[in-house]
């Protein structure tokens, strides 16, 4: 007990060390990258290879299997980032900005991915691309709250700053986020059409949920990786005046 | 009926270009995702390398015609 | 509740002092309305007017609030609110009301009557004005902390409206809704329930939030 909790708080004060962690991440990211591409393969080959065709849907549900890790990955990374906002702020870790800095244009492009292929899905499903439907809505929200963040980080001068604002923004978005999700589920379906509506299936059958557990650990695994070499790339223009940078830099 | 197996699955009844402009979408942004942080490093990089020129006559040179290139890189 | 009353006080008598300013709000509000009404003689809005009102409010709200927080740190009287004021949460409630008072409960206030611009019906017209009354508050709060975010920036409205719309989404669906309901004839009283309980969690919450965002702000 004692040990670990020797460990743990160890390991915390290394994270916040830009140079540990620039050192001791490379071989991590190349084998996220690996190990993620290699089960994004799997997955999507499966899922579109050999699992069963819907009874309903057809084989456009297969679109499901890029979506939902999107779409869930995209939501999982706005908590990320509301959680190192909170740990910058609190003890004003530089590594949890750049984590912050490093996250926020992968959630976005992760949000506006759920969204494309959820559009594309749409069109045969429903007959129509978009609906305002509880689900789609509370994502393009998401795709606003990242905006904002992104800018909010461009309009301050000085990074460092920048960093501050951006963690008071995204723990207010997180707060936000369940009353916005409740709020677009009440309002659509009260006012919705009802000729439209997305009953959540009762249940899926195992043979078409393993690849998607395959692709969603792949999207997983590969987006860290993505994550911590973007991190890299925060630590080496943000540290760009300390000696070890630079004769990291020299050395190559 | 004569579509032979690859062109039938190709086709996936009848959704195929949902399908593959879905999939074809996501691999592009994956792969997107996964070259930024690459370019952003060797972006980082290369700016130190320029400031750190100066100290070499030769470099320094060479760092004069390099000059609109940093200005490029400030968003991220 | 002093440190409230003498924030608000204080502000009040600024808004006053800058009479015709004041009124922006306002004026934004009610020329939007004429404009939409006068789109509608082509368009036919009906129900739809309630929840178009309520697009218009916001969009005034978000062009006021950019403001709040911009000649108290010019004349650094933001710095020594932020250094003195001995309940700061009181004082920053206290300095929301009263920017709330210039924009959110005028515009409350008017709706009834800018209401027939666009003809909404007259049994509409309570509960818009009910529902803008409880949520316009929660606007002007959750806009503070945009405001106090993007006060130090020298960036104007359209980051404000970036940072703040987002999160102003439960309210403008509830209360939208609420007035769509009444005019469906259904009883609107569980969105208006909503409306109050937002208000009450962000009295509660956004101080805190707006705090820390002056706070960070400081230091740009």
């Amino acid at each position: 007990m004692g040990k670990a909790m020797e460990w743990l708080r160890r390991t915390f004060h290394r994270m916040g060390s830009p140079r540990w962690f620039f050192a001791g991440s490379r071989g991590w990211v190349l084998g996220l990258y690996l190990v993620g591409a290699a089960l994004i393969v799997v997955g999507s080959v499966w899922g579109l290879g050999f699992a069963p065709t819907d009874r309903l849907q057809g084989d456009s549900y297969r679109i499901l299997y890029v979506h939902v890790p999107a779409a869930h990955l995209a939501e999982a990374v706005y908590v990320a980032i509301a959680i190192a906002g909170v740990v910058h702020l609190v003890w004003r870790m530089k590594m949890a900005d750049l984590a912050i800095a490093a996250a926020a244009p992968v959630g976005m492009t992760l949000t506006a991915a759920a969204l494309a292929t959820g559009y594309i899905w749409g069109i045969p499903t429903w007959g129509t691309g978009w609906v305002w439907d509880a689900r789609t809505t509370s994502m393009l929200v998401l795709l606003f709250l990242y905006f904002g963040l992104i800018a909010l980080r461009q309009a301050v001068p000085r990074p460092e700053r920048a960093a501050l604002a951006v963690s008071v923004l995204a723990i207010v978005g997180v707060v936000n986020i369940p009353v916005i999700k409740y709020s677009v589920d009440w309002f659509t379906t009260l006012h919705q059409p009802a000729s439209i509506r997305l009953g959540e299936r009762p249940s899926i059958d195992p043979s078409m949920l393993w690849p998607l557990a395959v692709n969603a650990l792949g999207y997983y695994l590969f987006l860290v990786g993505v994550v911590v070499a973007a991190l890299r790339a925060k630590i080496i223009e943000r540290e760009s005046k300390a000696d070890w940078v630079r004769s990291w830099v020299q050395a190559r | 009926m004569g579509a032979g197996p690859v062109t039938e699955w190709l086709a996936m009844g009848g959704h195929g270009v949902y399908v593959w402009s879905a999939y074809g979408l996501s691999a592009a942004a994956l792969a997107g995702m996964g070259v930024w942080p690459w370019l952003a490093l060797r972006r980082a990089r290369q700016r130190i390398t320029d400031t750190l020129a100066p100290n070499d006559p030769v470099a320094d040179a060479s760092n004069d015609r390099k000059q609109p290139e940093p200005g490029q890189g400030g968003a991220a | 509740m002093n440190a409230f009353l003498t924030q608000l006080r204080r502000d009040l008598a600024i808004s006053f002092r800058h009479g015709a300013e004041a009124m922006n709000p306002i004026a934004f509000f009610a020329l939007a309305a004429f404009l939409l009404g006068l789109g509608q003689s082509t368009l036919r809005l009906d129900e739809a007017a309630a929840g178009a009102l309520w697009v218009l409010a916001l969009f005034a709200n978000v062009l006021a609030v950019e403001g709040l927080f911009g000649r108290d740190r010019e004349d650094g009287s933001l710095e020594q609110l932020l250094l003195h004021a001995k309940p700061l949460f009181a004082a920053l409630l206290g300095k929301v009301a009263a920017h709330w008072m210039m924009s959110g409960l005028p515009i409350a206030a008017l709706s009834p009557f800018v209401a027939l611009l666009v003809d909404v019906p007259p049994d509409g017209m309570l509960v818009l004005a009910l529902t803008l009354l409880l949520g316009t508050p929660t606007l002007a709060l959750v806009g503070a902390i945009g405001a106090a975010l993007v006060a130090g920036t020298g960036r104007g409205g359209l980051l404000v409206a970036l940072l703040v719309m987002p999160l102003y989404v439960p309210t403008l669906l509830f209360g939208a809704g609420a007035a769509m309901t009444a005019l469906a004839g259904g009883d609107p009283s569980a969105e208006l329930l909503w409306l109050a309980a937002l208000l009450a969690a962000s009295i509660t919450l956004a101080p805190f939030g707006v705090d820390a965002a002056l706070r960070v702000g400081q230091e740009y």
